[in-house]
């Protein structure tokens, strides 16, 4: 074996390990934040976290209940926005249009999708917040759920086009008109697709601070409607992870837990329902 | 009703389609289609029109400036583009030999299994939200770089004007490397897609004439790979541009351009959630505005150039998009 | 197939509830509602330099009038001047009084009411040293402005004979948002140097010489008993529920005073007697041999005319509160109480809120 080929056994051996050093550190960083949380948000999770609403500064004993809820009612008012429209508008790229304007539409749900987070939260405010004169949850809802428009429809879309043309034939063959046919029939094929989409895009969202830090603003209390400010978890992580107070410390890592367990939750459960994701093959 | 002996043609069929609902269901769709380039259209507009101050009083001079100080009403957005655009070079220039060397595993070395399995994990942490990414920064990563990595950097590197100055843990380098860690699932993600797309007769080809799996994988696979690759690296920075809460957090929050990354910097995203609710003064917050719509700008030209180059890959049918 | 369709249903349906409950949780038509149906919320933001007295007052004063929930968020002077010109919140919190421009800016005339007096300390974090350490005007102005950079310093040395401080750098710490906390710390900067009078002056966000960025009274601490090191300036409740060593300033009198109760009364004894109208007034660097002199009032910030009677009431009836059964609370949170003088002045004041 000549000196030239040995050399390159080293090289080859060498990077290859390399690689596979990469790829287990990449998974170990997953493990680490996980492990992290699950110990140290584990030895502050308990009854008061979840029913309690904040004490006094300096004062123990406080939750984040409000801030729990709080997150709920943003999801949901996100939810109303996104859903929507990111359903129809998935359903129009898959079902009803026509090349040029799809192309434009999908072009510019990727843009919207590739928008900083912050620029949402100075939009909702100078649309919402200003005319109202008051920060609310409507206004936090609404940037959240302008974010969720673009994964809904993409998912929405590759959901739709993912049922197979047999069955739309089938169903206009039978005489059914083309909304019926999407309705009726490749809709519900499609629903797993659709509905875990949407799962995943309401995990993303749930994990958002900054277009609420000028929307939704924070509330100490319960909020009340949907015109108050209201208390949302990831601005509660953000607020007492900042300070110095080791009680507010360890509510941090608790809510962190909470959140982190519900985002991968809803990250894992998508994948398991829809094995999606290009899995191993080579072409 | 109207009265159908006078309609015409067309506007009779329209009629009937209307009342089979399909017409009915492809304006509804196409509404809320068309609402998505509205909101598009409105959000650029807003940050627009919010940011009339800053535009006439400096022009062109704001993206030239290095002060930012709200006293005397000078605003200038040099130091937050310098901020946000290193952090993202240092956050690339971590994530991508990382992204990529993992991504050849995943995609050459490991058996099918575990190349779905880890990829799993790996695309689990881009669900991590960035706030805990940030928190973790603050309690983990800072004291870890300010004990260990930097004053191993001084020792060893300090003759470079990156690695002088004084050590304080939040830095230019800690935000570097807490994006690095939040972009490279993506890469990692689309560079294993399109790795194994790659058609397996050119790494047959290469190991035929006698390449070893490493040069086949270099100088075959990888290159034949590179514009999905690149795409990746696109989409990743243009992540790294917007990021906020984790950069807020770590990178110190000094508007000052420094050569050296233990020094501490300021991003334009951290700046605006930092001042956006006490900018005193409509000058003030409308110069955040501007910057807002600066980043936003930014963002859309690398998501556009990373859509483009997917689109005309995909054309080509050399990679999966 | 159908297992995963289930699951899927089942999931959603789950996510629904949830989401669904939280909607109702606490509306006002659920029955058994955490809050009575008539609560009403008014809205404050503001200073982070006496959030610690102002949560425990608005939680005190709602466990006595439940149908009342005060939501005060500390985002710093800034935010609590800015949200209450915008009109975006029903109170605004600063301990950087307005400038005459700023109320310019307010589309209604905006009264300030001081609610504590407190201190702004210089706490910090070097190894090996747990003792109160002495510093001079000169010794705090050199540090911010960068030009004293080692704790070593013959500036920082010499009024600190007893203590071995190590060749280690400063590293500053100052607030990253727009803050009272500032306000304070760089008006007494301006009264005692010149130079940094006229390089930096004073405001609630100024460009800082050098120094890292802490969010809030808050981050201030946390950043500052996270880095060795560090010096950074904090409201003194602050430093103390931390357990963060802070030092003595030199006052005008050339003493060395520490931050408590009585120095900090002190410090407004000369301007309770001669309170403005609007109670606009700087008491940084007073005269007087106890004083000390990083101490200031800080405002509630309200507006004149409040549509809302409800509100207005609520608001009034808190503020009348606050002078007579909440001054009682706040010696325990290291504030001190309002000078007589002044709270007999703020009592008539009050009621020009219309």
């Amino acid at each position: 074996m000549s000196l030239r080929t040995g050399w390159r056994k080293i090289v080859n051996v060498v990077m290859l390990s390399l690689t596979g050093v990469c790829a287990l550190f990449t998974v170990s960083a997953l493990f680490f934040i996980l492990g992290y949380l699950v110990y140290y948000g584990g030895k502050s999770l308990n009854w008061a976290f979840f029913v309690n609403l904040p004490a006094p500064v300096g004062e123990a004993g406080g939750g984040m209940a409000n801030a729990i809820v709080g997150s709920g009612k943003l999801l949901l008012l996100a939810s109303l926005l996104g859903v929507p429209i990111g359903f129809l508008g998935g359903v129009y790229l898959a079902e009803f249009g026509g090349r040029t304007f799809c192309f434009i539409v999908r072009y510019i749900t990727d843009l919207l999708n590739g928008a900083p987070s912050i620029v949402m939260g100075i939009f909702a405010y100078t649309i919402i917040v200003i005319p109202m004169r008051h920060f609310s949850a409507f206004a936090g809802g609404m940037a959240l759920g302008v974010m969720m428009i673009p994964i809904a429809v993409r998912t929405t879309e590759e959901s739709l086009r993912a049922v197979p043309l047999v069955l739309r034939e089938g169903a206009l063959a039978l005489g059914a008109s083309k909304w019926k046919t999407v309705a009726t029939v490749v809709v519900p094929a499609a629903i797993r697709g659709i509905v875990t989409g949407i799962m995943l895009t309401l995990a993303r969202v749930a994990g958002e601070t900054a277009p609420l830090l000028f929307t939704a603003f924070s509330n100490r209390f319960w909020s009340q409607g949907w015109n108050q400010p209201i208390a949302s978890l990831p601005v509660m992580i953000y607020t007492y992870g900042l300070s110095a107070y080791d009680d507010w410390h360890r509510q941090a890592w608790a809510a962190g837990l909470v959140l982190l367990a519900l985002v991968l939750a809803a990250n894992i459960g998508a994948r398991f329902v829809v094995s999606r994701g290009i899995s191993f093959r080579r072409v | 009703m109207v009265d159908r002996a006078r309609l015409s043609g067309r506007a009779r069929q329209f009629m009937q389609k209307l009342r089979h609902g399909d017409e009915v269901a492809h304006l509804i769709t196409l509404l809320a289609a068309a609402s998505i380039i509205v909101v598009t259209v409105m959000l650029v507009y807003q940050l627009f029109i919010n940011c009339a101050l800053p535009r006439h009083k400096f022009g062109f001079e704001f993206f030239l400036g290095r002060t930012w100080d709200p006293v005397s009403g000078d605003f200038g957005a040099l130091p937050f583009i310098y901020g946000t655009l290193v952090s993202s070079a240092l956050a690339l220039l971590l994530a991508v030999p990382l992204g990529v060397g993992a991504a050849i595993f995943l995609s050459e070395l490991a058996p099918p299994r575990i190349s779905n399995y880890l990829t799993f994990v790996i695309e689990l942490l881009a669900a991590v939200p960035s706030v805990i990414y940030g928190v973790l920064g603050i309690f983990v990563l800072v004291p870890v770089l300010r004990t260990v990595v930097m004053p191993f950097l001084k020792h060893t590197l300090g003759f470079l004007p990156f690695f002088k100055g004084p050590i304080y843990g939040v830095s230019m380098l800690a935000g570097g490397v807490v994006l690095a860690i939040m972009i490279v699932p993506f890469i990692i993600s689309v560079s294993r897609e399109v790795l194994l797309a790659v058609p397996v007769e050119q790494r047959e080809a290469a190991l035929a004439v006698g390449a070893t799996k490493w040069e086949s994988t270099w100088q075959v696979v990888v290159p034949f790979a590179r514009v999905g690759i690149m795409a990746s690296v696109f989409l990743a920075l243009a992540r790294a541009l917007g990021e906020t809460m984790a950069v807020t957090m770590v990178i110190g929050n000094d508007p000052k351009i420094n050569a050296s990354l233990f020094a501490p910097a300021y991003s334009i995203a951290a700046v605006i959630a930092n001042e956006f609710t006490e900018a005193t003064g409509d000058l003030y917050l409308q110069a955040l505005i501007e910057l807002g719509l600066v980043l936003f700008l930014v963002t859309i030209v690398i998501n556009g150039l990373a859509r483009l180059v997917i689109i005309a890959t995909t054309q080509k049918g050399a990679t999966q998009g | 197939m159908k297992l995963k369709t289930s699951i899927t249903s089942i999931a959603l349906g789950a996510v629904l509830l949830v989401l669904g409950v939280c909607a109702f949780v606490d509306s006002p038509s659920a029955a058994p509602a955490p809050t009575p149906d008539s609560a009403m919320l008014i809205n404050g933001a503001g200073a982070t330099f006496p959030y610690p007295i102002y949560s425990k007052w608005f939680d005190e004063y709602h466990k006595l009038h439940p149908d009342l929930q005060f939501n005060y968020q500390s985002i710093g002077s800034g935010g609590g001047i800015r949200q209450i010109i915008a009109g975006t919140v029903d109170f605004g919190a600063t301990d950087g009084p307005m400038t005459d421009e700023q109320l310019g800016q307010a589309k209604t005339k905006i009264l300030h009411f001081p609610t504590v007096m407190g201190a702004v300390v210089p706490t910090y974090n070097i190894q090996g040293v747990s003792q109160e350490l002495n510093f001079t005007p000169e010794a705090l102005a050199g540090i911010f402005l960068g030009k004293i950079t080692k704790w070593n310093d013959p500036a920082i040395a010499g009024p600190n004979k007893d203590v071995t401080l190590p060749d280690q750098d400063i590293v500053v710490v100052h607030r990253s948002d727009g803050s009272g906390t500032t306000y304070v710390w760089v008006d007494y900067l301006s009264k005692v140097s010149e130079e940094w009078k006229t390089k930096v002056g004073k405001n609630t966000s100024v460009n800082w010489p050098v120094g890292l960025g802490g969010k809030g009274n808050e981050g201030v601490s946390g950043l500052v008993k996270q880095t060795p090191g560090a010096i950074g300036y904090v409201e003194l409740i602050y430093a103390a529920q931390n357990n963060m060593p802070y030092g003595k300033v030199k006052n005008s009198s050339g003493i060395f005073v520490k931050a408590d109760l009585a120095s900090v009364t002190a410090a407004a004894a000369g301007a309770a007697k001669s309170m403005p109208d609007d109670f606009r007034v700087s008491i940084t660097n007073s005269l007087g041999k106890a004083v000390y002199p990083i101490a200031s009032f800080t405002w509630l910030l309200v507006p004149e005319k409040i549509e809302d009677s409800a509100k207005k009431k609520a608001i009034v009836d808190f503020l009348h509160w606050m002078l007579k059964d909440g001054q009682g609370m706040v010696e325990a949170l290291s504030y001190a109480k309002l000078p007589k003088e002044v709270v007999a002045k703020e009592t008539k004041a009050i009621s020009q809120v219309q």
